[in-house]
């Protein structure tokens, strides 16, 4: 009982140290911005330690973090033949393939105005169903191994993808698309020159999407079936046999995967829309 | 009596324009519809070609064993008659023509309720061999934990809004958790919440509202802040208290960014709550996905998934209906 007293004491403890830190113009610092949502954080790891301690929790129905941390760090090589499986080989695979077809496409849907108004609200709709739900079919279709993820993951990226695309395209002003015109600038030049860097924002909003979609996808259609290894199969496995030190552990690469692949992404479009007034500092 | 001529004009115009936004839409669904019969052609080629050659057909590219190792694009190339032939009424095909799933469809959603033994007509309850009721299981939840995290991330963000340090906290963690593949929790929480004793409508519930939490939290933060300083300043002169300038300008001000994050939430928990149904097999449309793709039923999958589908675009419209309603409502256009 002292634990689970400890750990509110913590948290009100945090908490006040908290609010004192971000009160009035100390709260404006950036030292102070990047340690708050860390003591916050930290809190809620100590916490959780805590109450599970305290309370006596069996491992089977919440580990404490410490335990996830050494399940984590004991299987290094494992999770890492999973990352590779699941993310590198499904993931990230899909989600090329799914953006150069959605680019493609849209360059087409932006150049044919039949086609905009045809495809642009049939993939609106497509954008909002649960496209996750033929896994089963690719999986039957393509086997047990990366390649029905990949499809999986084409299939989910392509449309959010292609309505940021399409977009993008069309966020040139008339005075711009006259300027080009003045030069003397065909069609490829107008689109390379001028309507595709344009459209980077909404590329880079785009792809944003589709690699959350895209991990999903991949770690969800390892429910459906894959070869002993990859971080969905080591979650269903994992949960099958009340492992749970180990389904967070696998949980935790998908976590550190994600922020990691949307990291990248935020830097190369800081790189590549600096003109842009949302990356002005 | 220009302006009346016009109104009169007014009409038939529209009538032209939904004309001219319908039939692209349509002309490309037709075309989508073309190449799924065509595809279904090679798909199902295989078991096409063996269904021929036992009822006596003589077959080109080899015996089965040598059929096995060429693709199946030649193999519907060689044997051209026979592989059309059976392409579209396969029992169990790789790739069902739409005909098939929409047969499929109705069977076990109108068919089973009106003539099936355990249907609504004959027991007076809906048969558990229905989409209907598959699709009643998977709404409820989605709705439930849709409602539940949702109202649950109107409120977070609206403290969000009045406190600076849960701002700070908070916040860069719910954008952190928006990249990460949370859905991947669903397994976990079922098992976890079964072996409590929790079961059936909760553990789903439970993941469709996660899900949907964090879309709304930062589309509802960014909602709440869209008041700029003049609108914030006129408030203070009218010395508005820090409540009414919540109720008076925030609220209203937030209502285009509370439906745009709800559609995304909604679409989200209905993904959370189908993958929560995969690892306790007790109905809904994510056990009869897994159960089609445990036995080899093609046709059963993809008649869940049109009910997904439709499931899916009822939501996202009935969001759009209260949207526009609530909008028209307020006097703004939407």
């Amino acid at each position: 009982m002292t634990l689970v007293a400890l750990a509110v004491a913590v948290w009100l403890g945090a908490w006040a140290l908290n609010a004192w830190l971000s009160a009035g113009e100390r709260g404006r610092s950036a030292p102070v911005r990047a340690a708050v949502p860390l003591i916050f954080g930290a809190t809620i790891l100590l916490v959780w330690e805590l109450v599970v301690r305290g309370l006596a929790v069996p491992l089977a129905i919440l580990p404490p973090p410490s335990r996830i941390a050494a399940t984590f760090a004991a299987n290094l090589p494992l999770l890492w033949g999973d990352f590779v499986q699941t993310i590198v080989r499904g993931a990230l695979s899909g989600l090329a393939i799914g953006v150069a077809a959605a680019l493609v496409v849209a360059v087409l849907v932006d150049r044919f105005d039949w086609l905009r108004r045809g495809l642009l609200p049939v993939a609106g709709f497509m954008a909002a169903l649960p496209i996750v739900g033929v896994a089963p079919i690719m999986v039957m279709w393509f086997g047990f191994g990366p390649a029905s993820k990949a499809a999986v993951v084409v299939l989910m990226v392509f449309f959010p993808m292609l309505v940021n695309a399409t977009a993008g395209l069309q966020d040139t002003t008339a005075m711009q698309r006259d300027l080009m015109r003045t030069y003397a600038a065909g069609y490829w030049q107008t689109l390379w020159r001028l309507r595709l860097p344009a459209a980077m924002p909404f590329l880079f909003n785009g792809l944003k999407i589709a690699s959350t979609l895209a991990m999903i996808g991949a770690i969800v259609a390892e429910f459906f079936g894959s070869p002993t290894q990859g971080v969905g199969f080591r979650i269903s496995a994992a949960n099958g046999a009340l492992q749970m030190d180990m389904v967070w552990s696998a949980i935790l690469v998908g976590a550190l995967a994600g922020s990691a692949i949307y990291g990248m992404i935020a830097l190369a479009e800081r790189a590549a829309t600096f003109w842009h007034p949302s990356q002005r500092r | 009596m220009a302006a009346l001529a016009e109104a009169a004009a007014a009409p038939p115009r529209a009538g032209a324009g939904r004309l001219r936004a319908v039939l692209p839409v349509l002309s490309v669904v037709l075309a989508l519809m073309a190449v799924w019969y065509l595809a279904a052609i090679p798909m199902n080629a295989r078991e096409a070609l063996t269904a021929a050659e036992r009822a006596g057909a003589e077959i080109r590219g080899g015996s089965a064993a040598e059929r096995a190792g060429r693709s199946a694009l030649v193999l519907a190339a060689l044997n051209p008659g026979p592989a059309v032939a059976g392409a579209w009424t396969q029992e169990r095909p790789r790739l069902p023509a739409p005909h098939q799933v929409l047969a499929e469809f109705w069977a076990s959603t109108v068919g089973e309720e009106v003539w099936g033994r355990r249907g609504l007509v004959q027991s007076g309850s809906f048969s558990n061999r229905s989409l209907i009721y598959h699709a009643g299981i998977t709404l409820g939840a989605t709705l439930g934990g849709f409602l539940i995290g949702s109202a649950l991330g109107v409120l977070l963000a609206a403290g969000i809004v009045h406190n600076r340090a849960m701002d700070l906290s908070v916040m860069p963690w719910a954008i952190v958790s928006q990249t990460i593949p949370i859905v991947a929790l669903a397994p976990m929480i079922v098992v976890v919440m079964n072996s409590v004793g929790v079961g059936g409508f909760w553990p789903k519930a439970v993941i469709s509202a996660y899900l949907s939490f964090f879309p709304v939290v930062v589309g509802m933060v960014k909602g709440f802040r869209t008041p700029d300083r003049e609108g914030l300043d006129l408030m203070r002169t009218w010395n508005a208290t820090r409540a009414q300038v919540f109720w008076r300008l925030r609220v209203p001000s937030s209502v285009p960014y509370l439906f745009a994050s709800l559609k995304i939430a909604v679409a989200a928990a209905l993904v959370g709550t189908i993958v929560g149904e995969l690892p306790v097999q007790r109905g809904g449309l994510g056990a009869r996905m897994l159960a089609g793709s445990y036995y080899g039923q093609t046709v059963q999958i993809w008649a869940a998934l049109l009910m997904a589908a439709l499931l899916a675009a009822l939501l996202v419209w009935a969001i759009g209906a209260l949207e526009r309603r609530v909008l028209r409502a307020m006097g703004t256009r939407p």
